[in-house]
């Protein structure tokens, strides 16, 4: 029951963080002036006219020498009219001033633009996962050998040059120099197909690489220090190998705290890297955020930052409630 | 141990002075104090210590290396764009690296131009004049200088003045910049984009052809076209010139008759000259513009505008660095008074403050970044405030790093006053009347600076990071002006990967590769000397 009470309170804040954050963007972002500038090709009007549907101004009225004038509707209201339309019809509005997507549904641009952004993630993390931990376990059972000595320096190499760094050596040696990756992701929503996956791969690489060495120290560390406890003395006392000691003892409670941050690690990919979809062209979520506050699309900017948010804030708390689920002594929000 | 006196006679014995009585020895040692303690954990790591050299050396390459390189930021020369990186001691000595070549895979047409370019010039275009030819014969293979390999580009008009200047320039340093002209007759038959190419200076197999291909004489020489005449017919479009003459050239005898090569044609304007563009340029930096560059030499390479690298590289770095540790100063600040108000009190104000960093702190650092520069820029509109966009742009980088920075800093704080404040030092100080701002500042946060500078030296390099980050996606854009940065530069040499310049992204990587992996060994080597409970472990 306290755990329900914990999950709930914890929930109930997230939200009530998230809440500020998204009223505090939404104002901040009604405060500027409004972009009523017509794109080429477009009409004044049908720019005024959205507006005004939008809920944003009122009283459109055209001047004697073409300026249009309007009246803006106060804030707190537009921000009522905007979350009745999400919460009634899912509706965040169109694209106003991003020339690529004009008057599409942003709702549906984005989860248009979301499989990239998630399939490399997951992939990165498929990958991640395995050799982070297998290196991690490696180092901790090899402690202060070789073995341990080459895939400490590995680690720190992987953890001190910056993702940029890594991801245009990569994109050089593999896209340019050996040539066997092209040096973007096709565009295509064939996902899943051969030449579509082959070229999301040196993606995958560089995303993966930084959560390696994450997962290899973290494991090395936990497990490192798991293994010197009494309870793996008794272990080996009662008769089970060294195998069955660290697999069906060491591992598991070292997983305690390594499980947590993987669960945390693949909310947070959700958002992506910025770096690494701009660098390795693809088409997912990181280039709309670009692409929209280069266009000034404020609800498009609303929308991206409501994900994000979301996702960084969910990313923190579940480590901290997975901590209970996973790990019996654990009694979160315990006095 | 045998006894020496079995029997002590009465008169050896004394009294005991009270000044005889002997006392706990004073140390002979030197007492170690925490700082100095830390100071001698950090020097046995030697990571750390080689992680602090290379900080200093980084730091001194930013500051010094603008005023030993004649190019500015703004400096740029579009001919001299993707030079490869050329030093001066590889480039003499006969080392195939840095010397300012690159490889030129090459068709034989190509190939034989630049013979010809380094047979009039007299400089090795093609490295020592060695190549290899690909099996079929259709691919020539050479190191090719990039630096006076780009030969004479299109023909210049240039005023007379300028004419006589060159000449003079020619006559003083006795360095050859005008060669001769070919005659326009040839040149007008050719098409439009062979017709201003200064390089073809040679008798070519077919004038109409795209792709003009290079006579030459049965030993495989080159056969100059050079235009041509006698004292007693001069045309009156030849312009006078009485300098450096090319080698072998002071009167060329043919048919009983002296003739002269025409070094200008005059044109309406000016006067039509072929110059060599790497003695131009030297011409025009010493004798013009007087700004300090002689003959082109980029240390690091140039960009695809023509930028010098190592330039920009210190410029960039250098406010990299400044900025870095404004912030990191304003921070720690700002971090330090928060962290130590919310954690000495503690209670409700704790809470307040608490939940109050938690909510900012959770707003994505890529949104703040982007409200700020919207508003600022608004705001600036409306006002017309400044024109520089550099400074909204530094501004809103400063506000926001500012935003979210300081609160790791609180935190840091919070946690060493909740582990001090209820020491016994502290209720002692308190019992003998030390007020709460005396107890905080000169009895707390003493205690904690070690683990709150470590805090502000890991801090420095994750700035720098994020703030390459953020250039290199163009969402703040320093490139203009005076100001550079490395992230506009990693993102430059980005495209100069596919253009074969890959040391316009190489140098820029380097530099932060080696910086953050110098600042991570120096924080954690800093971590651990100041961390107390390291003491005496290392004996």
């Amino acid at each position: 029951m306290y755990m329900f009470k914990y999950v709930t309170k914890r929930l109930g804040l997230m939200l009530f963080t998230f809440v500020i954050i998204f009223t505090m963007c939404f104002v901040l972002i009604k405060l500027l002036p409004i972009p009523t500038n017509a794109l080429p090709g477009q009409d004044p009007i049908v720019v005024m006219k959205t507006l005004e549907g939008r809920g944003w101004i009122t009283n459109i009225q055209e001047g004697t020498n073409g300026v249009w004038t309007y009246d803006r509707v106060p804030i707190l209201i537009q921000y009522g009219n905007y979350i009745k339309r999400i919460v009634t019809e899912g509706d965040f509005g169109i694209a106003t001033t991003y020339g690529e997507y004009l008057n599409m549904d942003l709702w549906e641009v984005f989860t248009d633009h979301l499989p990239p952004t998630i399939l490399i993630n997951i992939y990165s993390t498929l990958i991640g996962v395995p050799i982070g931990l297998g290196l991690g376990i490696l180092a901790a059972l090899k402690k202060n050998k070789w073995q341990d000595q080459v895939i400490n320096v590995f680690i720190i190499l992987l953890i001190s040059v910056p993702s940029i760094v890594l991801a245009l050596m990569l994109q050089y040696v593999f896209c340019f120099k050996l040539g066997w990756f092209p040096l973007s992701m096709l565009t295509s929503d064939q996902y899943f197909s051969w030449p579509v996956f082959h070229s999301m791969l040196p993606a995958v690489f560089a995303l993966c690489l930084g959560s390696i060495a994450g997962y290899a120290r973290y494991t090395r560390a936990e497990l490192s220090e798991v293994l010197t406890g009494e309870f793996m003395l008794l272990a080996r006392t009662k008769g089970l190998t060294k195998r069955q000691a660290i697999f069906r003892h060491a591992m598991r409670n070292s997983m305690v705290v390594i499980f947590p941050s993987i669960l945390s690690e693949f909310v947070g990919v959700l958002s992506g890297s910025l770096i690494i979809e701009q660098m390795f062209g693809i088409n997912g979520v990181g280039g709309l955020y670009l692409g929209a506050i280069t266009a000034k699309d404020y609800d498009f900017f609303m929308l991206l930052s409501g994900f994000y948010t979301l996702v960084g804030l969910t990313a923190g708390i579940v480590i901290d409630i997975s901590y209970g689920f996973i790990d019996p002594r654990i009694r979160m929000g315990a006095k | 141990m045998t006894n020496q006196y079995q029997n002590i006679p009465a008169e050896k014995f004394q009294f005991v002075q009270r000044s005889d009585i002997g006392h706990d020895k004073k140390f002979d040692t030197k007492p170690v104090s925490y700082f100095q303690g830390a100071f001698r954990r950090f020097c046995k790591n030697k990571g750390a210590v080689v992680g602090g050299i290379v900080i200093s050396f980084l730091i001194l390459f930013a500051i010094f290396a603008p005023f030993f390189t004649p190019y500015t930021v703004p400096y740029y020369d579009a001919t001299y764009m993707y030079t490869p990186p050329r030093l001066e001691i590889f480039a003499n000595s006969n080392i195939d690296f840095w010397d300012g070549c690159k490889v030129k895979n090459a068709n034989y047409i190509t190939y034989l131009k630049d013979v010809a370019l380094m047979q009039e010039i007299g400089q090795d275009v093609i490295k020592n004049g060695e190549y290899t030819v690909s099996e079929d014969g259709s691919l020539y293979t050479y190191r090719f200088d990039a630096y006076h390999g780009v030969g004479f580009g299109k023909y210049k008009i240039i005023s007379p003045e300028e004419f006589a200047a060159i000449q003079q320039y020619q006559n003083d340093t006795g360095k050859q910049v005008l060669y001769p002209v070919v005659p326009f007759s040839d040149r007008k038959n050719m098409q439009e984009k062979n017709k201003y190419d200064a390089n073809i200076y040679y008798e070519v197999e077919n004038l109409k052809a795209s792709v003009l291909r290079p006579k030459t004489d049965k030993d495989g020489n080159i056969i100059p076209n050079y235009w041509k005449y006698t004292e007693e017919d001069k045309s009156s479009l030849v312009a006078d010139y009485n300098s450096l003459r090319i080698e072998g050239e002071d009167g060329v005898q043919e048919n009983g008759k002296t003739y002269y090569y025409a070094y200008g044609r005059k044109v309406d304007g000016g006067i039509e000259v072929r110059a060599e563009y790497y003695e131009y340029y030297t011409y025009t930096h010493t004798q013009v513009k007087k700004d300090g560059i002689s003959e082109p030499n980029f240390i690091f390479g140039t960009d695809k505008n023509g930028k010098d690298i190592l330039t920009c590289l210190a410029n960039g770095a250098r406010f990299s660095f400044i900025f870095a540790s404004v912030v990191a100063a304003v921070n720690f600040i700002v971090g330090v008074i928060w962290g130590s108000i919310s954690g000495y009190f503690g209670g409700k104000l704790d809470l307040a403050m608490e939940r109050f960093c938690e909510i900012l702190g959770s707003v994505p650092s890529m949104i703040v970044i982007t409200l700020l520069q919207f508003h600022l820029g608004a705001l600036i509109l409306e006002h017309g405030w400044f024109q520089l966009s550099n400074i909204q742009n530094v501004l809103v980088l400063f506000i926001a790093f500012f935003a979210t920075g300081w609160i790791g800093m609180a935190g840091t704080t919070r946690m060493q006053f909740y582990r001090f404040k209820n020491q016994e030092y502290v209720l002692a100080a308190r019992t003998l009347g030390a007020g709460d701002a005396r107890i905080m500042f000169k009895h707390i946060f003493p205690n904690g600076i070690g683990t709150i500078v470590t805090r502000v030296a890991l801090a420095i390099p994750s700035m720098i990071y994020s703030e390459t980050s953020l250039t290199y996606l163009g969402i703040i854009n320093l490139d203009a002006g005076r100001i550079t940065s490395v992230g506009t530069m990693i993102a430059k040499g980005k495209d100069s990967i596919t253009a074969g310049a890959a040391y316009a992204a190489f140098f820029p990587c380097i530099f932060l590769v080696l910086m953050m992996l110098s600042f991570n060994l120096f924080g954690n080597g800093m971590r651990d000397a100041f961390n107390p409970s390291l003491r005496g472990s290392e004996e």
